[in-house]
């Protein structure tokens, strides 16, 4: 097969020698330096395999000469953007609540890190879009409905602290009676006050219950939410008179809030999140539309 | 290796070294010409000055690509007017395409940056080593004082040109003066000197070494050009019905061509024209050049080697005059390139004196669709994106319509009018609120249209978006 290669007249190709049935190969030769860069990527493949990680072995691979790490890159981009925002930060923790809005620089910044820190602590329980769950007692933030008060010092309140944990003394604290469950009220009388906090925001209801659950309602309910409804921020009592309802504004609702007491808690940020970070989350959720 | 492998053919080659003989006529002299017009646009191009007002840079052309500019002259391309760069490209491939169906490999020949690199180090070659005849001794004699000498003065010469060449492009990407006195003082970007270094080297290794190789064997061009050319397309060709057979002047029965090897010698690309048109033919004209310089000596009408196209050589066969060249270039190939080309760039113009200076996005949120207020209202947001584009600070007052009837308000201010910095984008959420019991707060849909007026100016756009209701 292999014969003595075949030199063609000139202008023809020169032939390797093989042929099969006629069929001649050619010889087209590659250029010679085509083949050393060839052989140098083989060179450089295997120094990358010793410079950078890359044979795996038992527990982990080869770390490499180098001492690349993309884990270690991203822990000193983290120290590098930290870095980067001391100073902003800092400006954050010292600047008045009140005054972030009026500082471009510190608005724009509180906006975006406020928005990072709610999406990953805040977003579980008030949902991403800071909506809360209508009717089961995560509480809307974009509205105008505040339970313990909607400026920037409130919400930082409420924030750092927190709503009825046991965690933090300093948490804000306020127990609606169960005025069911430990029979401070029987059925009827509970239908009759139904009736009359149905009317305080205007649906519909039967007027003659209504007239004596207004009597109930002066006695049991008024201390906190106040003789025409409104609620009471120093104890979150919530407005009754509004159109917005914590856990659900229908009757049954209403009737299984008196019968069993609501009791909504909220952690105190102040052990999981950095002053700068309850701050900015601040601003954010001040700057949804409801802030005060 | 085995007997039996010593007989078989290389399957590589190694480069055959080329020495350009110095030639001398019209080509050439256009090449240079064009060479010097080229260099220099892409050497003083960075360092034109364009004033554009004090928080704008002041060169001509600068690719900003920290802060995602492009300024050309008087006109600047946000990222998001991308399609001006797309355009300008689809203009450039289909100019290619143009001139390669007109003309066959023009660009490879005279505008190539491999080409005209090349031109220049083949001169600076020739320049400290001699033409062909001295440069052929030299490369293959020993090693001595003298070659050492040569070769280090032209190697150290191709490398300040490198040097320059890549020295100039990173130019173009920030601010030249002061990154010039920074590459000096040594205090760079290090990006700026990686570049250059790179640069410099692979623009080292073209010129000098690989040169046609890299036609030969890197460049994708070649082999596609071959689609866009035909029989009407003007190439560089010998003609062989004149010339052969060939032979001594004054051989008995011999053509014109008295096989004098000009044409091979002073081709870059190391190639016998005569053998017909082959890949590795840039179509430079320095052949014609050479041959034309020969016939004049013996006499003998000019273009033996010539442009001509295909048809021609049919023509001139038959004893026929060949064609016009222009009848050879105007035909439907060429004139589809040139309506598709000026289509495109009569649609780049047009796109660029309507744009508006200001540019608005209206995003409406949708998560939650709408808020229910304490006194019933339903409240929809829209976050709107800003973006002035004008080189000072900008007031936008912003205005609602719609069939229904909704209330505009801003986040954290307290009128309908919000400043946008020069050169900056903002984001400014905007809330529509319709009362308890109104068309808007009860329907599904309603149809509004969010303006934003330019204060002081004309400038107005609008956008059209939905207002969500609450289904009861």
């Amino acid at each position: 097969m292999c014969a003595k290669p075949v030199k063609k007249e000139p202008r023809q190709v020169e032939t390797t020698g093989h042929q099969w049935d006629g069929i001649e190969e050619l010889n087209n030769p590659l250029p010679r330096w085509w083949v050393w860069v060839f052989y140098a990527t083989i060179v450089w493949g295997i120094g990358y395999t010793v410079a950078y990680p890359a044979w795996p072995l038992i527990t982990a691979a080869t770390p490499g000469l180098l001492g690349a790490s993309t884990r270690a890159d991203v822990a000193a981009e983290i120290a590098r953007v930290d870095a980067a925002n001391a100073e902003i930060k800092a400006k954050l923790v010292a600047a008045d609540l009140n005054a972030i809005e009026a500082d471009a620089d510190l608005a724009t910044y509180a906006e975006r890190a406020g928005s990072a820190v709610f999406r990953t602590n805040c977003t579980t329980c008030h949902g991403s879009g800071a909506a809360g769950f209508e009717g089961k007692g995560y509480p809307n933030l974009l509205d105008d409905d505040w339970l313990w008060g909607g400026t920037m010092e409130d919400i930082y309140l409420t924030i750092t602290n927190g709503i009825r944990n046991t965690t933090d003394p300093e948490a804000r604290y306020s127990e609606m009676p169960k005025f069911g469950v430990d029979e401070l009220l029987d059925e009827t009388q509970i239908g009759q006050v139904t009736e009359y906090v149905l009317g305080l925001s205007g649906q519909d209801n039967d007027a003659a219950m209504a007239t004596d659950g207004a009597v109930i309602f002066a006695e049991n309910c008024a201390a906190c939410h106040m003789a025409n409804g409104s609620g009471d921020r120093t104890q979150g009592a919530p407005a009754l008179n509004d159109a917005i309802w914590l856990y659900g504004g229908t009757r049954e609702a209403i009737t299984e809030t008196i019968y069993k007491a609501r009791f909504g808690v909220m952690p105190n940020w102040n052990a999981r999140l950095t002053e700068d970070e309850i701050r900015a989350v601040t601003f954010y959720v001040h700057s949804r539309g409801g802030g005060e | 290796m085995t007997q039996q492998d010593d007989d078989q053919p290389s399957l590589y080659a190694a480069r055959e070294p080329i020495f350009p003989r110095r030639v001398k006529g019209t080509f050439r002299t256009l090449k240079w010409w064009l060479l010097g017009l080229m260099l220099g646009i892409y050497y003083i191009t960075p360092w034109l000055r364009w004033d554009r007002g004090p928080s704008l840079p002041d060169q001509a052309v600068l690719l900003d690509l920290a802060n995602r500019r492009f300024f050309f002259f008087m006109i600047e391309i946000w990222p998001h007017e991308f399609y001006f760069v797309a355009g300008l490209l689809i203009m450039a491939g289909l100019g290619l395409f143009l001139f390669t169906s007109a003309a066959g490999r023009v660009w490879c020949g005279y505008a190539c940056p491999q080409t005209v690199w090349t031109d220049l180090f083949i001169l600076v070659e020739r320049w400290i080593e001699g033409d062909r005849n001295a440069r052929l001794r030299l490369h293959r004699q020993a090693w001595s004082a003298e070659k050492i000498r040569k070769r280090t003065i032209k190697w150290t010469v191709w490398f300040l040109i490198g040097l320059a060449t890549g020295g100039a492009w990173v130019f173009y990407f920030t601010d030249a003066p002061t990154l010039l006195r920074d590459l000096v003082t040594l205090q760079a970007h290090p990006a700026a000197y990686i570049t250059m270094l790179i640069l410099t080297l692979t623009t080292f290794a073209f010129g000098g070494f690989a040169r046609e190789q890299i036609c030969i064997y890197a460049c994708p061009w070649p082999r596609i050009q071959a689609a866009m050319m035909d029989e009407d397309t003007i190439t560089v060709g010998y003609r062989d019905w004149r010339g052969e057979p060939r032979g001594k002047l004054g051989t008995e029965g011999a053509g014109d061509c008295i096989d004098c090897m000009a044409c091979v010698n002073v081709c870059p690309m190391g190639i016998d024209i005569r053998n017909g048109q082959q890949l590795a033919c840039i179509t430079c004209g320095l052949c014609i050049d050479a041959c034309n310089d020969v016939m004049d000596k013996i006499g003998k009408p000019r273009d033996l080697i010539g442009y001509l196209a295909l048809t021609d050589e049919v023509r001139e066969r038959a004893g026929q005059p060949p064609k016009n060249v222009w009848a050879h270039v105007f035909r439907v190939r060429t004139v589809l390139y040139t309506v598709l080309w000026a289509g495109v760039g009569v649609g780049l113009v047009v796109a660029l004196f309507m744009r508006s200076p200001i540019d608005v996005n209206v995003t409406p949120v949708r998560n939650p669709t709408f808020v229910t207020l304490s006194d019933g209202s339903i409240r929809n947001a829209y976050d709107l994106r800003l973006r002035n584009m004008d080189g000072e600070d900008a007031r936008f007052t912003i205005a609602v319509t719609s069939d229904a009837i909704v209330v505009l308000s801003l986040e954290g201010a307290d009128g309908l009018t919000v400043t946008v910095p020069a050169n900056e984008t903002m984001s400014q959420r905007v809330y529509l609120t319709a009362a308890p019991g109104t068309r808007a707060a009860v329907e599904d849909r309603t149809d509004v249209r969010i303006w934003v007026e330019e204060q002081g100016t004309t400038n107005r756009v609008y956008h059209d978006t939905i207002f969500n209701g609450k289904e009861d």
